[in-house]
């Protein structure tokens, strides 16, 4: 790597937990602490950098390499974007849904960047991905030493703690072979029971952090139909306050990333229900004869 | 001749010593593929159709191979693509010698090489888009196929392209047969697959969706060449014997063969099965569907040879059995004087062969014929059902080895020294090299045919030239 000093992180999560808004506020923030920030959009919908760019990117990598016949055809100043305060951006793109091969193209774009000194002259790269890891291609960011730090977002419920796990066992798959780490979870407020202590529990379990609980506020609803970030569109905010905060702990976290100890289904299931979120089958069970006792009576 | 062979052989004892080499796990798995023929026995009793273990030098192919090398290649008037990246047609671009008569790009295309030519962007995208646009373009340089495959590579299933949506919509705009085959190369364990596959791709989308050319008159002497692919014009000693006899071939499966044949072969009175490995699934359906029965013949060497003519008149009226008779009394002095120039020169020659679908069984009473021995026989990709129909041509004793590799093979003929070796490209220089005879029997060496009482001749000439060739005793291994 040209750029020993460079940081790479990566956000997953569930699809909709709010991946792009979080990690697009949180570079927002960095930017403010002097980082030179590349953004690389790995979904095809290319909707990573809307809140950086004010606007969706149409110039993917993929769509320019298709129309000009391949990568090789490409200048990186084709691909990469200027947004908000110099963060560069650039979004990977890809196939319509239900046709060809996103995650190779994810492969290929990622290649493109490196090769073409994308990273040379940044303080961190982000890599922003697609809900669910559904193949080798959206884990790459995971493998051959790229993302260094991967952060989940995650909330109080069922799926997204599901997805969070399930992400953990991707990265403890690379942890021995790429060196890839587990930098905490940042848990996106969904007003779920419990939220908090669910997710420091299921940090916990994981042999991880809790690193950041961004409260839920209206305002980030506010500035995404005006494509900013909070940070850009409400500075003084108390929403902005707490992206800075989140921001400040990654940047501090350097190194500080953990091989994940991901654990079962079954331990899962007994975590949700220690927090009285999930039923037991017995008491599921007992409901169901209420149930249709009250069913007879009438 | 004696019953048993390898009487002087501890051929058991040989078998275990080779399989110390291996890890305990290998040695378990490839034992089960290896063994020595008992008296009576029912098959060979060993596995086959298994995975094979990866390192061991496997010579078998994929199911890509078994449906555009095999069984949908040579029909020649089709062009047949290879849907993928560029290179497994290119090379398997005439791999096999399926011999054929037209005018080559322009009404036959057998021995040119058609791709989609896959790029990154085709993976990531889809390459359907690609695939509609290369049938247009076949179409418009090449007006007078008559249909085109789609043989499937494996990055088409990878990304899940719907070929079956674009062979549809080509179909209806061309007006011609397109034909999809998922024949991945990931699929199955050999080969052996993918003719599976394309049996069943003739099945759906021939069978079931084109119509007979119009004008064809049915005979009751109607009968196909099933599971024969020309090499080296095989087909075509087979043909002349079958019309000598009175019957009338309307197919040939699939050397040499065209779309109309595949279309016209309902109507057959009886379907000839020659190569049963990679068409018995085709011709079970056809019994099902249309009642048409099957049966297997065998027309390497005369015994052989004579014993199929009177099996399949048999199934014909009395003229035709006695056009059989007449027809073996015929070749009859063409088989003495073969027999008689080359028998001295060959009698007690030890063989041993390794192929793919029906040669290791089917050739070995050609070697009978000339006095020769079998001692060793195995499969590529065989099916239990092929080591059963192994028993009745081996002798008690014979070597049995399926899928055999790299390493077994060399140490098997090391330990029982045959005076032949008769396998593939992949094997004849590292024994030629050892200073063995050896004659492939896949491509014939270049020669052939080797079907039929002409093939015959040409079989013993070419089996003489390789064990009698004075070069052997001009040479000696270095070690």
């Amino acid at each position: 790597m040209s750029n020993p000093g460079l940081r790479q992180i990566a956000f997953y999560g569930k699809g909709g937990i709010g991946k792009s808004t979080t990690s697009q506020n949180t570079l927002a923030a960095l930017v403010e602490m002097d980082q030179k920030i590349l953004i690389v959009g790995c979904d095809p919908k290319a909707d990573s950098t809307r809140l950086i760019l004010h606007a969706k990117a149409q110039d993917t990598v993929l769509h320019l390499a298709a129309e000009a016949g391949s990568v090789e055809d490409l200048e990186l100043e084709d691909v990469v974007k200027i947004g908000y305060k110099n963060i560069k951006c650039v979004e990977s793109g890809g196939p319509e849904p239900g046709v060809g091969c996103a995650g190779r193209g994810v492969i290929t774009a990622i290649n493109f960047l490196e090769e073409n000194g994308a990273y040379d002259d940044v303080d961190y790269v982000s890599y922003d991905v697609l809900g669910d890891v559904v193949c080798g291609g959206f884990a790459m960011p995971i493998r051959e030493n790229k993302a260094q730090e991967i952060y989940i977002v995650m909330s109080g419920e069922m799926m997204a703690l599901y997805a969070a796990n399930n992400i953990s066992k991707g990265i403890l798959k690379y942890a021995n072979s790429g060196g890839v780490r587990l930098g905490g979870l940042i848990c996106n407020e969904r007003q779920t029971d419990k939220e908090i202590d669910l997710a420091d529990a299921l940090a916990k379990r994981l042999g991880t952090q809790l690193i950041h609980f961004v409260p839920r506020d209206n305002i980030v609803q506010h500035a995404e139909l005006r494509r900013m970030t909070v940070i850009e569109y409400a500075p003084d905010s108390k929403q902005a306050d707490e992206y800075r905060q989140l921001a400040s702990k990654i940047h501090h976290n350097k190194g500080k990333g953990v091989i994940p100890t991901p654990i079962s289904m079954e331990e899962l299931e007994e975590m949700l229900m220690d927090f009285g979120i999930m039923k037991t089958e017995e008491q599921q069970l007992a409901e169901l004869a209420a149930k249709e006792a009250a069913k007879a009576s009438a | 001749m004696s019953l048993s062979v390898n009487q002087d052989v501890d051929v058991k004892g040989l078998v275990d010593k080779v399989l110390e080499a291996y890890p305990e796990k290998s040695r378990k798995r490839r034992a089960k593929h290896l063994n020595v023929l008992e008296a009576e026995a029912k098959d060979c009793g060993v596995k086959s159709n298994i995975k094979s273990i990866p390192g061991v030098m496997t010579i078998r192919g994929c199911a890509y191979a078994g449906s555009k090398g095999v069984v949908w290649g040579p029909i020649k008037d089709m062009i047949h693509i290879s849907h993928g990246p560029v290179g497994c047609g290119y090379y398997s671009w005439s791999g096999r010698r399926n011999y054929y008569i037209g005018d080559t790009g322009v009404d036959s295309f057998g021995t040119m090489h058609f791709t989609s030519d896959f790029q990154e962007k085709d993976i990531v995208f889809g390459g359907d888009k690609k695939l509609h646009k290369v049938i247009e373009e076949i179409n418009d340089l090449f007006p007078l196929a008559r249909g085109l495959s789609i043989q499937s590579e494996c990055p088409i299933g990878l990304i899940g392209d719907d070929i079956e949506a674009v062979a549809r919509a080509k179909s209806a705009e061309i007006g011609k047969p397109i034909v999809p085959v998922r024949c991945e190369g990931f699929r199955g364990v050999s080969q052996s697959l993918g003719h599976h596959i394309a049996n069943d791709t003739i099945r759906d989308w021939i069978f079931e969706k084109t119509e007979p050319v119009a004008g064809f008159e049915s005979t009751p002497y109607d009968v196909t060449i099933i599971g024969d692919y020309n090499i080296g014009g095989d087909a075509w000693s087979s043909r002349i014997l079958l019309e000598e006899i009175g019957l009338r071939v309307i197919a040939q499966w699939s050397g040499d063969g065209t779309l109309a044949e595949l279309e016209n072969t309902p109507k057959a009175k009886v379907n000839l099965i020659h190569c049963y490995r990679s068409m018995n699934y085709i011709a079970r359906h056809m019994e099902e569907k249309f009642g048409i029965p099957w049966m297997e013949y065998n027309f390497f060497g005369p015994s052989q040879i004579a014993e199929s003519l009177r099996k399949i008149a048999a199934l014909f009226d009395d003229t035709i059995k006695e056009n059989a008779e007449k027809v073996i009394a015929r070749y009859q002095p063409l088989v003495d004087a073969v027999i008689a120039k080359y028998k001295p020169r060959l009698e007690g020659k030890k063989v041993m062969i390794y192929v793919g679908g029906l040669r290791p069984r089917h050739v070995a009473d050609a070697y009978h014929d000339l006095g020769m021995e079998i001692i060793g026989t195995g499969y590529e990709f065989a099916h239990n059902d092929d080591y059963q129909r192994t028993t009745h041509y081996m002798k008690e004793g014979t070597l049995i080895y399926d899928d055999v590799t790299g390493f077994e093979l060399e140490e098997f003929v090391k330990g029982l020294r045959p005076d032949l070796v008769a396998s593939g490209i992949k094997e004849k220089y590292v024994f030629q090299k050892m200073g063995l005879p050896f004659r492939q029997m896949h491509s014939w060496d270049y020669s052939g045919p080797y079907h039929g009482y002409d093939g015959f001749a040409i079989f013993a000439r070419d089996m003489d030239m390789a064990i009698n060739n004075p070069v052997w005793g001009m040479t000696k291994a270095p070690f």
